[in-house]
């Protein structure tokens, strides 16, 4: 299947995120936010809307997963719709996660989160996402790759895209 | 309609009751309902809700209040809940919303979380006085009122469960109106967030800040206290009895 259709259905939200550790992972200073890890996970699983995240092979989540460097983690998700990734990232325990950032995390002079809109089913790569990132990084927000505050809805995404596909189909 | 008209709607006194009560409910109130409790004739209070509608301070729709569906159910009946958007007037005109949203963002670029919370806890301490940390959550709530969060009761059961027990009953099954104080698994949640747009934009620092602000009002170390338990439409922390408070 290879739908472009604009309607919703057939698109869903995946975000990424990545955090540089300001300890390593099993600092103390850390643990705090370590032990938040698994009850944040389970809720993200089985919150209205949730579809898909990393998770490495053989563990809980991602955080071993350092494809960003060795000091950073990476958080990558896939959600039927804007307001219910917005939903669980900010009015979830997740939010308390988020709330004490500073105390593990360094603060990021570039974007650290992407979101842009995936085929239903598609299950995004690590490489697809900090590609992601760095063409948000490179030239803001656009329908490819946005943010929470500058968001494109999956029409938008998808009429984007038609705009580009013609010089990429030969005959 | 500009702000300025449509809070003008609100001058009348009966109009002013029935929107108050509609939004203190948190939840859609039919017609009969809203006459009742604001002591006034129905079709009065359909003309007054159409008003308010009309204004853009209600929405309206239609249920079926009797929960029934189907053949025989009866026909639906009209209700209103508040609407989501703000209204807003200043004189002369100031523009407090776009310098929130830049000081945000410079603090939120900057990393300043910690030195807004800590500021936000020395408004709350200041904006408490010297009065002792709170008493008990029927004075949270008259505290938290006043200053627009829109608190409410609610019966905590344990974990997950909870949510799931809501969603059934509704928000209009919580122990809204009742003396709170000493129940076990009560806590104080809240309907309104005062600093919502900026909240909106930028949660962890702004609901960070939020809190900070609630444990200097409150007190910490007092009988009650306030921690972050989000939900989706609503305030970002909840006020309960303190778990180190029996002795």
């Amino acid at each position: 299947m290879t739908s472009t259709a604009p309607s919703a259905p057939h698109a869903h939200l995946a975000q990424l995120n990545v955090a540089t550790l300001r300890y390593p992972f099993d600092d103390p200073r850390i643990a705090p936010f370590a032990e938040m890890l698994d009850p944040v996970n389970a809720a993200a699983d089985r919150a209205p809307g949730f579809v898909w995240r990393l998770v490495e092979d053989g563990a809980a989540d991602a955080t071993g997963l350092r494809p960003a460097g060795e000091d950073v983690i990476v958080n990558l998700t896939v959600w039927e719709s804007r307001e219910a990734l917005w939903d669980f990232t900010y009015r979830s325990g997740h939010l308390e996660v988020m709330r004490r950032r500073r105390e593990w995390f360094e603060r990021h002079v570039e974007a650290h989160l992407v979101l842009w809109w995936v085929p239903a089913g598609h299950r995004p790569g690590v490489g697809e996402a900090l590609e992601r990132l760095a063409e948000l990084r490179a030239h803001g927000p656009s329908p490819r790759a946005f943010t929470f505050a500058s968001s494109f809805t999956a029409a938008e995404a998808a009429a984007h895209r038609a705009g580009e596909a013609p010089s990429r189909q030969p005959g | 309609m500009e702000d300025i008209d449509a809070i003008a709607v609100l001058q009348d006194p009966v109009r002013r009751r029935l929107y108050e009560y509609v939004v203190a409910q948190g939840r859609e109130v039919g017609r009969n309902e809203a006459a009742e409790a604001a002591g006034v004739a129905r079709t009065l209070a359909a003309h007054h809700l159409e008003r308010l509608t009309e204004a853009g301070l209600l929405v309206s729709g239609s249920r079926r209040l009797t929960g029934r569906s189907g053949p025989g159910a009866g026909r639906p009946a009209k209700v209103y809940t508040r609407a989501r958007g703000e209204r807003s007037v200043s004189l002369p005109a100031r523009d407090y919303r776009t310098a929130a949203e830049l000081l945000a963002q410079a603090a939120e670029e900057a990393g300043l979380d910690a030195g807004l919370c800590a500021a936000a806890r020395r408004r709350g301490e200041a904006l408490r006085g010297s009065a002792a940390p709170c008493g008990d959550l029927d004075e949270a709530r008259r505290i938290l009122a006043a200053r627009g969060y829109e608190p409410y009761a609610e019966e905590a059961a344990d974990g997950p469960r909870a949510a799931d027990e809501r969603a059934i009953e509704g928000p209009g099954a919580v122990t809204d109106g009742q003396a709170v104080a000493g129940r076990a698994g009560t806590v104080v949640r809240m309907r309104n967030c005062p600093f919502h747009a900026v909240a909106e934009r930028f949660p962890p620092l702004v609901c960070g800040m939020n809190l900070a602000l609630l444990e200097g009002l409150l007190g910490t170390g007092g009988p009650v206290s306030a921690r972050m338990d989000p939900r989706p439409g609503e305030c970002c922390v909840v006020v309960e009895a303190s778990k180190n408070n029996e002795h």
